[in-house]
């Protein structure tokens, strides 16, 4: 499950929820997403046309090729400039070509991006001051194994040392909300961004609730424990006993999967996997409101 | 005895000629070798003299093979009669990272068929990234009758079907160690088919299968096992379940938990932590899926003596750790998700005085836009609490050229130092400069090192440190590193032990390729990607070089000159036969 904050990006060029939105960042940075989406082409044209060589040629040309994570315990927020920007320092260690390249340097060769991943890949290249909107997913980099990345993608780690209050950490690369199962002790958070639609939502929130769910269906010894399937689990979580449900930027209570993915994605606070009976009376309000959005 | 023969001075087989009519027989010889474990030990052994060898041969019961096409199974065979344990490993390392393409080759298969042939005794089979389908584990839980001991860590090609095989077939097994692999998770019944009257199993670790399996059947098959040492289990145990197991197996000696969260009542609560507190020879503890404050006590009184802790699917925060590193003094091994922070390395370094190997995985490895994880702080605060650190893997965001200079003076005892900077190329981000010193420090200081990883912004310099400094370094990793050919070459020039050098993305070409000509032969591999290598080059490099196989993976739409990924190894078994369309030997 890899973000896909480009994609996002461009399926979101009809809604234009995000040119509406208040971000974070210094006066004069613009929100990366935008500036990148027209820098989107340029970069990659770079990139094709430079194989190999583009990526060196990111270090060179473009000063840091780093992000806001490295400066300094993140301090200065998210969209802060990296310390030591685009100065000397910079220049310095990727100044000239001949410095960075070998003698062997091909111009003619053709394109192949060294950034391959499924989806397109934003370079924070020409960004200077400005924090790169995503990170150009390298093939096999960080050097993990595949199993530990999968195992980590499908049952993220919980995150909840940050700030109680803050319900959804906004940053162009995620989208936590806080989501709650009534009757589970705690809560857990996951990242809407790296979800691609409903149906992949609801089966992660399946897999990380499904303990408390074990808890809820068998009581002590009795054998259903071990013959839990994914599908009782979706009955479960869809049948008659649970709703997931989602409080919008209003403050109400709807219904998941009413409005479209990116919609929900936009305006969604948090997730409450509510028992159906205290479900009753969500549906009708969730179809008003969607009219009068549109 | 002809002592004036003796004092003759002679080659060494003339003189082990006499040695062998002064009346030192072969059996004893073989005797005495056979308790030589150390393959090195026993290399160099094979080397004295043809009697020498021939005792060692007939001596030997396992082998290990480090790069299953530097021979072939009937090589193999010939040389060593009578093998019980096979230890083989296939793709280069770089495949664990998708750098490989998924048909490359390392199939187990030619190797069975030639075991059951030659080695039809065979006990012990351990496998790292090679290929194995269904058929190849049915085919050896059928051929071996003796079959005792299966570990499978980063191979692929098969699925809980060929599991069912082993369990079903086996009837001496002791050890089925499924670690890390791309497993056809298929289901979880393969374990109901270990039969009731099954009762040799000691290691048992299934932990990184994700299917449901039959907890009746694994209650009873642990229950009746009662040499099990080694159980890991995987998520779908739950911690009431683990429980029941564990009040049944209280010699456990490794222990890996299934989920570590669940709705407990204070009873249930009890029970667990009193059954965990029993296992009183529990050195080694692992899985702690999804754990939290809230359960982790029910350890602290079984951390008494434990010395590996593998927290790495647990995404512990600091003051958790904390908390459980208090009950844990004999700790020597530990790995984390770096969701503890510097905070939560502090920790270790207050707890852990014995620590000998830290590793911290990144929870989020490719989210760079939350701040978190560890820093260069984090890891020298365990350097200051840990003196006998020696081996460390740690992911970071952030680095500095003094930090890693203070670690390696509070530990200069490193064997292994594998540093990864997240994000390619970063400099120090205190200085700007690049982080040679850093690494200069490394190898300068820590005389015993054997295995270095580099990451961050570096440039020649840090090649030129390593090969002037570092004279016990076997393998080398780097990354996005390196300004010139002068840098590889400095490294093919000076590290003297060097067995195994894998490179990605660093502008070193066909000079820096050509260099190591002769050092090629003393090395197990050579892994290029993504540098400036081309087609000439190696087909240069392969024809100097008969010994060598030089492989070429080519990707789709590259230049024709460009050799894009290279690997480069010796063999006496000559090019192989088996690589797809994709590669190409030259």
């Amino acid at each position: 499950m890899e973000k896909s904050s480009d994609d996002t990006n461009t399926e979101n060029s009809g809604l234009r929820l995000k040119d509406t939105e208040l971000r974070l960042g210094l006066p004069g940075s613009e929100s990366p997403e935008r500036e990148d989406h027209d820098q989107n082409v340029l970069s990659l044209k770079s990139f094709v046309s430079g194989a190999k060589r583009g990526f060196s040629d990111a270090l060179d040309g473009g000063g840091k090729w780093v992000f806001s994570g490295g400066s300094g315990g993140g301090s200065e927020g998210l969209f802060s400039p990296r310390r030591g920007g685009n100065n000397n320092g910079g220049n310095d260690l990727s100044g000239s070509d001949s410095g960075l390249g070998g003698p062997v340097l091909k111009d003619g060769v053709a394109p192949k991006p060294l950034v391959v991943q499924e989806k397109k890949s934003q370079v924070a290249a020409g960004n200077g001051n400005t924090a790169p909107a995503s990170k150009a997913q390298v093939v096999g980099w960080p050097p993990i194994r595949s199993f530990r990345k999968n195992t980590m993608a499908s049952h993220p780690p919980k995150n909840d040392n940050d700030d109680d209050n803050a319900e959804a950490k906004f940053g162009s690369g995620c989208l936590y909300v806080k989501v709650s199962m009534d009757g589970a002790p705690y809560l857990r958070k996951v990242d809407l961004k790296i979800y691609g639609g409903y149906k992949e939502l609801s089966s992660a929130l399946e897999k990380m609730f499904s303990c408390f769910t074990i808890g809820q269906c068998g009581s002590h010894g009795v054998s259903s424990r071990d013959v839990l399937s994914e599908s009782r689990l979706i009955d479960l979580l869809h049948g008659s006993e649970y709703v997931l449900t989602y409080e919008d930027k209003d403050g109400d209570w709807m219904l998941v999967g009413d409005v479209p993915w990116e919609m929900f994605t936009n305006c969604c606070k948090r997730l409450r996997i509510m028992k159906s009976t205290e479900a009753i009376g969500l549906a009708p309000r969730a179809m008003e409101k969607s009219k009068t959005r549109t | 005895m002809e002592s004036s023969e003796l004092k003759r001075s002679k080659d060494s087989v003339n003189s082990c000629e006499s040695a062998r009519r002064s009346s030192f027989p072969d059996e004893v010889l073989e005797r005495v070798l056979s308790l030589l474990k150390s393959h090195r030990d026993r290399s160099s052994v094979s080397l004295v003299c043809k009697d020498w060898y021939n005792a060692e041969r007939w001596s030997r019961t396992h082998v290990f093979i480090g790069n299953c096409y530097s021979v072939s199974p009937e090589i193999v065979a010939r040389r060593f009669p009578r093998i019980r344990s096979v230890t083989l490993k296939g793709k280069p390392r770089f495949s664990d990272f998708n750098l490989v393409p998924e048909n490359w080759g390392a199939d187990i298969h030619a190797w069975l068929v030639v075991f059951a042939a030659e080695y039809p005794f065979l006990e012990e089979l351990r496998l790292k990234r090679m290929a194995i389908s269904d058929e190849s584990l049915e085919f050896l839980a059928v051929s071996f009758p003796n079959f005792k001991a299966l570990s499978l860590l980063s191979c692929d090609g098969f699925s809980t079907n060929g599991l069912a095989a082993i369990a079903t077939h086996c009837k001496n097994l002791t050890e089925l160690d499924i670690q890390e692999n791309g497993i056809d998770d298929i289901g979880g019944s393969w374990l109901s088919c270990f039969p009731e009257s099954f009762t040799t199993l000691e290691v048992l670790n299934f932990a990184n299968l994700t299917s449901d399996i039959n907890f009746d059947a694994l209650e009873k098959l642990v229950g009746r096992c009662k040499s099990m040492r080694v159980l890991k289990l995987n998520r779908s145990v739950s911690l009431e379940q683990l429980q029941r197991l564990l009040v049944n197996a209280p010699q456990l000696a490794e222990l890996g938990t299934g989920l570590f969260s669940q709705e407990l009542t204070i009873r249930e609560y009890e029970e667990l932590e009193s059954a965990l507190s029993n296992c009183k020879n529990m050195h080694t503890l692992s899985g702690l899926w999804d754990a939290t404050g809230i359960y982790l006590p029910a350890l602290y009184l079984a951390c008494t003596h434990l010395t590996f802790l593998n927290l790495s699917y647990a995404a512990l925060q600091s003051v958790e750790l904390a908390k459980l590193l208090a009950h844990c003094p004999q700790l020597k091994r530990l790995w984390v998700l770096d969701t503890v922070e510097d905070k939560g390395l502090e920790a270790v370094g207050l707890n852990c005085p014995l620590l000998e190997e830290l590793r911290v995985f990144p929870a989020d490895p490719f989210d760079d836009e939350i701040v978190h994880g560890v820093t260069e702080a984090g890891f020298v605060a365990v350097s200051f609490g840990c003196p006998r650190l020696h081996y460390v893997l740690y992911f970071c965001r952030q680095m500095t050229n003094a930090a890693v200079a203070t670690i390696v003076q509070n530990c200069p005892d490193f064997t292994h130092f594998r540093l990864c900077i997240m994000n390619p190329g970063q400099p120090d981000y205190l200085t700007n400069e690049p982080m040679d010193e850093a690494f200069g420090a490394v190898v300068r200081t820590c005389t015993k090192l054997q295995r270095l990883s580099v990451s961050g912004l570096l440039t020649d310099l840090t090649f030129e440190y390593i090969g002037r400094y570092a004279k016990n370094l076997e393998t080398l990793s780097v990354a996005f590193a390196g300004r010139s050919d002068w840098g590889m070459q400095c490294v093919l020039g000076g590290c003297p032990k060097l067995r195994k050098l894998e490179i990605r993305d660093c502008p070193f070409g066909n000079a820096a390729l050509l260099s190591g000509l002769e050092k090629y032969e003393s090395m197990r591999s050579l892994w290029m990607s993504a540098c400036n290598v081309t087609m000439n080059g190696c087909r240069l490099l392969a024809r100097e070089m008969p010994w060598l196989n030089v492989e070429v993976m080519k990707e789709d739409g590259s230049d024709d000159s460009q050799a894009d990924k290279v690997y480069v190894y010796r063999s006496i078994a000559g090019p192989r036969r088996d690589a797809p369309p994709s590669v190409l030997t030259l």
